[in-house]
């Protein structure tokens, strides 16, 4: 995503428990105001799990890109 | 000779010094583990603790008397990792170098970490604080009990389940479960974290008549109120509330280079390597690896840590059996009344998950016993 500096990523692939967004909540909750976290992820239920968990959350989801292998890393920025 | 330190005389440590030395002659290398405690503590047990059903007598054993002979142990607290010397220091001053480091150093709870937590929540994550539980559970007389996750990463993912169930089964065995409502929170929008589990752990928990808030993942406690608060803006009233505490690496890792801002100890998924450094690994919980933090985690690991020392020390390429970590985790779940489920996944396979039977249980309930024997050793 063009313009847009990742502060923290996590390589979550395979990673079924605890899971891509387990993993993009811990990044939410250990990073400060303003960061941007990416979390790659293989899993297909992460499309719909992972914006609506930021939506709920009241965070910013800054989208998602698709990497060479199938996977996709979801970006979010923490505002609160 | 060379020197192997391993940081932890946990799980993890303790199976790879023993499959060290049983591989290294003794000429080879001089093994060492640090240990913060002198007690190997089976962690595991602490969740019956709290319920009343585990001898706490059974949970902890000698750390030396489960290390091979061949292994030195050398009991104290780390103080500070000297990457560039090669050193460890320890509390009281002295210094251990190493060439080859293995970090096993485990989860740490940070109860500050959560607001609140400390004033307002009980966990059975410690062997004190399992004890406390207890203690509270003895003198509950029914009234809303909320369960939940207090930060993340947290060791055991399915450790809050599996107290729900439990619980209910307590509650009743004691006649308070009319008076009692359990309401279970968990930070994902469904019940568990593997989908599976979660369509047969919902219908479960609602046939018990549990209460359930997804989505919850605790910001902030005020024990005054007995309110705990979500970052997604549910609020709960509670008259106990039972959480998982907020998990942070070891103390001394935290600002070193090769680890994250809560002491997470940056590794390659497949060798275990540390970061920018050939010559050390991380095992368990001390890891970054976004993977469950359980001892079979640690157990699974462990051959792939000793296959590199054994190649490094001898200048070989790693036994191919163990050459990479395929990311394989097996976790008990009980369910309540005496059945459990398994699952067993790695990093290319979804999980199989089998319904929850008595055999199982059972199963669960002989490894409690057999670990002594069976795991630390290597025998297994």
């Amino acid at each position: 995503m063009e313009g847009i500096t990742i502060t923290h990523e996590s390589n979550a692939r395979g990673s079924f428990c605890p899971g891509p967004l387990m993993e993009m909540i811990r990044l939410v909750k250990t990073s400060a105001v303003g960061d941007v976290l990416a979390v790659i992820s293989n899993d297909p239920g992460s499309q719909k799990d992972i914006p609506v968990w930021i939506a709920k959350a009241r965070q910013e989801y800054l989208g998602a890109e698709n990497e060479p292998d199938g996977a996709v890393r979801f970006i979010c920025r923490k505002v609160r | 000779m060379k020197r192997i330190v391993i940081i932890g005389g946990g799980m993890g440590g303790t199976l790879i010094a023993n499959l060290l030395a049983r591989q290294l002659k003794p000429r080879e290398a001089h093994i060492t583990v640090i240990s913060a405690s002198a007690r190997h503590m089976y962690q595991p047990g602490w969740l019956y603790v709290a319920l009343g059903r585990q001898d706490p007598r059974a949970l902890s054993r000698s750390e030396r008397g489960l290390l091979s002979k061949k292994v030195a142990l050398h009991i104290g607290a780390v103080s500070k990792l000297d990457l560039e010397g090669q050193q460890v220091e320890l509390e009281g001053g002295e210094s251990l170098p190493y060439d080859y480091l293995v970090i096993a150093t485990g989860s740490r709870m940070v109860l500050e970490d959560l607001p609140g937590f400390a004033g307002g929540a009980q966990h059975f994550y410690t062997e004190e604080a399992a004890f406390r539980l207890h203690a509270q559970l003895e003198e509950f007389n029914g009234g809303r009990i909320v369960i939940g996750v207090g930060g993340l990463p947290y060791k055991c993912p399915v450790a809050p389940l599996e107290f729900t169930f439990l619980l209910d089964e307590y509650l009743a065995h004691r006649g308070l479960r009319g008076r009692s409502e359990i309401v279970y929170t968990f930070p994902l929008g469904r019940v568990f974290t593997i989908e599976s589990v979660a369509e047969f752990a919902q219908p479960l928990l609602e046939q018990r008549g549990i209460k359930i808030e997804t989505f919850f993942n605790a910001e902030e406690i005020l024990p005054d109120q007995k309110l705990v608060r979500s970052m997604e803006g549910t609020e709960l009233n509670y008259e106990l509330l039972i959480m998982t505490p907020p998990h942070r690496g070891a103390k001394f890792l935290e600002g070193l280079a090769i680890a994250d801002a809560q002491g997470w100890v940056k590794t390659d998924r497949a060798t275990l390597q540390v970061a920018d450094h050939p010559n050390i690994w991380a095992v368990g919980d001390a890891t970054d690896l976004p993977i469950s933090k359980a001892g079979s985690t640690a157990h699974f690991e462990a051959p792939v840590i000793v296959a590199h020392i054994v190649a490094a020390l001898r200048g070989s390429a790693p036994d191919p059996r163990h050459a990479e970590y395929g990311g394989h985790v097996m976790c008990f779940l009980e369910t309540g009344y005496g059945k459990a489920s398994l699952l067993d996944f790695d990093y290319q396979h979804s999980p199989q998950v089998a319904q929850p039977n008595a055999i199982t249980h059972y199963q669960k309930m002989v490894f409690n016993k057999a670990y002594w024997y069976i795991v630390p050793t290597g025998v297994f």
